[in-house]
């Protein structure tokens, strides 16, 4: 049934979006840093699966043990070294997102130009569990169903963490209101680092994952940042249920328009949708209103 | 004034996030290619001198303002002998003016453009060797075409090609070329660039009952239509995808599965110049060639030096006068360029056996009949 089609392919594209945006919802919504740099780290991500894969045969799926931990360390120590002084420096919100959109645009550059010097500028694509599985009659890559599964895994366990645990309500608290937040004694410096670190590791999840059926190359970052923001923004900043619904949805709009309407419309629509979220609730979808 | 090192070079790498990586895959490593193979010759020969290549890189990072600023800097700051030029139709069309101006011969080697007979009557000092993308859509109907008069297929076509510069080129050019080579465009989807996924169109062709697939294509999603067309199983009879077919990441990620993939480019697989060009580049540079413009760029190299050294002398004016009407003694064969083309260009090439066989033009030396029905897809 083409309806049926429509939803399960377009879920399962968009579980590969929300997978890619909520490490940005915790870094922009939380740790307060627009990371510019957020794709060359996913994108870092895909060649170290890469490489672990071609060179000594770790499966994409064994390199997440590796991937997360490497990349939570890596994002906590560019959040202590790069990022806190101009925290500690920022006299106000706009303040610090202009600092970090400068700061981190320059990062994008060194990570890129990191991997240019590593891997040159060619494309790389490899295949892992690129075998088809039936799901209610809808063929569909398995390592595509896996990401799509990953997805909603660390979706709905960061937000029961986030709601649920005490961590977890310091974290939204700095996500409303970081002044407030250091009156009720939250450190919220080392709160902030660790929600900074926390998208990192996800965001290398999603470039390990994605890495399974995406071709990708050194420069392509950017690609992933636009959509992660997208998705972000409509979803509502820091809000990481929202990044899963929005992320989830797009793959279906995406799916839906390919299918019935123009496959050319695809972009189009998803920034009509943009747009429309913009005008009438800048806020985002699961966004709350005061910020 | 003829300086001690002859050719001081502009090698324009790229790192912008659509045009780049490319340069990296086929320009660069045949520049340097060149220039090892020439200087481990003795050098250039001028005014029976040789003279050894010294090279002068700036990174454009595909971006045309920085090829622009970048040629500008060699032409008259560096006071470069000779001037390479970027990657990228887009990024020749926009370096076009500088070379021209500054009168340094332009060998705009990875530009398909169906402007390019326009361009080199305006800029006569540049030349075009990946010719005009409606010649890609013709070479293309002739396959199809006999494959249809042969009553192997039938006339419906799908098309599916992506809605960016050299995707709408041959696409428009390819709705007039099937037309008149008696094929139907049952599916004429486009697609924006960057899609992440493809099986939705695919399912679409494998709804249109076509048995041939076409599709006007960029690397990333030449492989992701593959990837897809694999994991439904979907077999066409003659399946064909654009740019990055004869990458060698295609091969390297489909291995035997690639056996049968029709796309852009191709080679004489019989020549043995060919054959020795590609061994060496696999030395040197440490990987395979593209099966595209790799061998031509290193063509238009080649042609070069024996333009200089015919002029015995680096007068821009006279390099640029023996290009347009000398004949070149080349890996390729002999070359003469026709009204500043390439009058060599592959079309449509076929993986077949772990290689990358020329098809189309058809009456090119070397050109192989396409292997048919395409092989079922080995997992």
């Amino acid at each position: 049934m083409l309806l049926l089609d429509i939803l399960i392919s377009g879920l399962v594209l968009g579980g590969m979006y929300a997978l890619i945006s909520m490490g940005l919802t915790l870094q922009y919504g939380v740790a307060r840093i627009m990371n510019l740099a957020y794709g060359e780290f996913l994108v870092g991500a895909a060649f170290l699966a890469f490489w672990l894969y071609s060179t000594i045969g770790i499966s994409p799926l064994a390199g997440l043990i590796l991937a997360v931990p490497l990349a939570f360390l890596a994002n906590w120590a560019i959040y202590r070294w790069l990022l806190t002084p101009l925290v500690r420096r920022a006299k106000s919100r706009g303040q610090l997102e202009v600092d970090s959109i400068l700061a981190t645009f320059g990062l994008l550059f060194i990570v890129q130009g990191i991997a240019l010097v590593l891997f040159g500028g060619q494309y790389y694509s490899y295949g892992y569990l690129s075998v088809p599985v039936s799901i209610l009659g809808t063929t569909l890559a398995l390592n595509r169903v896996i990401a799509f599964i990953f997805a909603g895994l660390i979706g709905v366990g960061l937000y029961l963490a986030l709601t649920r645990t005490r961590t977890g309500t310091a974290i939204r608290a700095i996500a409303v209101n970081p002044t407030a937040a250091s009156l009720v004694a939250i450190d919220v410096r080392t709160a902030s680092a660790f929600a900074f670190a926390l998208g990192g590791a996800m965001v290398a999840a999603g470039g390990v994952l994605v890495s399974m059926f995406l071709t990708f190359n050194a420069s392509m970052g950017v690609v992933f940042t636009m959509k992660a923001l997208i998705v972000v923004i409509v979803g509502g900043v820091g809000n990481v249920l929202g990044a899963l619904v929005v992320g989830l949805a797009l793959g279906v709009i995406e799916t839906g328009v390919t299918r019935l309407v123009d496959p050319g419309l695809t972009l189009a629509v998803t920034y009509a949708l943009f747009m429309i979220v913009l005008l009438v609730r800048p806020q985002g979808l699961f966004g709350s209103a005061v910020r | 004034m003829l300086r001690k090192s002859l050719s001081r070079l502009a090698l324009a790498a790229a790192v912008s996030a659509l045009a780049g990586p490319a340069a990296r895959v086929t320009t660069l490593p045949n520049y340097q290619l060149w220039v090892k193979d020439v200087n481990a010759a003795g050098g250039i020969t001028v005014g029976g001198k040789k003279l050894q290549i010294e090279v002068v890189e700036y990174d454009d990072r595909s971006n045309s303002e920085e090829a622009v600023k970048a040629i500008e800097r060699l032409g008259t700051q560096d006071k470069v002998d000779i001037i390479l030029p970027p990657w990228g139709t887009g990024l020749n069309l926009a370096v076009g003016p500088t070379f021209n101006r500054l009168g340094y011969p332009h060998l705009a080697v990875t530009a398909a453009t169906d402007r390019a007979p326009e361009m080199a009557k305006r800029w006569p000092n540049s030349f075009w060797f990946l010719g005009p993308s409606k010649a890609g859509a013709v070479a293309l109907s002739e396959v199809l075409g006999k494959l249809k008069s042969e009553n192997k297929i039938g006339a419906k076509v799908a098309m599916i090609s992506v809605a960016d510069a050299f995707g709408i080129e041959l696409a428009t050019a390819a709705r007039a070329a099937f037309k008149s080579a008696g094929l139907e465009i049952a599916l004429d989807k486009t697609y924006p660039i960057g899609t992440q996924d493809m099986q939705a169109l695919l399912k679409d062709a494998m709804a249109s009952g076509a048995d041939a697939v076409v599709a006007f294509s960029y690397p990333p999603d030449t492989i992701a239509i593959t990837d897809a067309a694999r994991v439904l199983s979907y077999n066409p009879k003659v399946y064909y995808t654009a740019v990055g077919t004869a990458f060698p990441v295609f091969k390297g990620k489909f291995g035997a599965a690639a056996e049968g993939v029709m796309g852009v480019g191709g080679w004489n697989v019989d020549s043995p110049a060919l054959q020795a060009y590609f061994k060496r580049h696999t030395e040197v540079i440490g990987r395979e060639p593209d099966r595209w413009a790799s061998p031509v760029t290193y063509v238009s190299l080649q042609m070069l030096q024996q333009a200089i050294e015919r002029v015995g002398k680096i007068d821009n004016a006279a390099i640029i006068k023996e290009l347009q009407t000398g004949t070149f003694d080349t890996i390729m064969g002999k070359i003469k360029l026709a009204d500043n083309i390439m009058p060599i260009v592959w079309w449509v090439g076929q993986w077949q056996n772990g290689e990358f066989v020329g098809l189309a033009p058809t009456s090119y030396e070397g050109a192989k009949a396409p292997l048919f029905p395409k092989p079922a897809w080995k997992q």
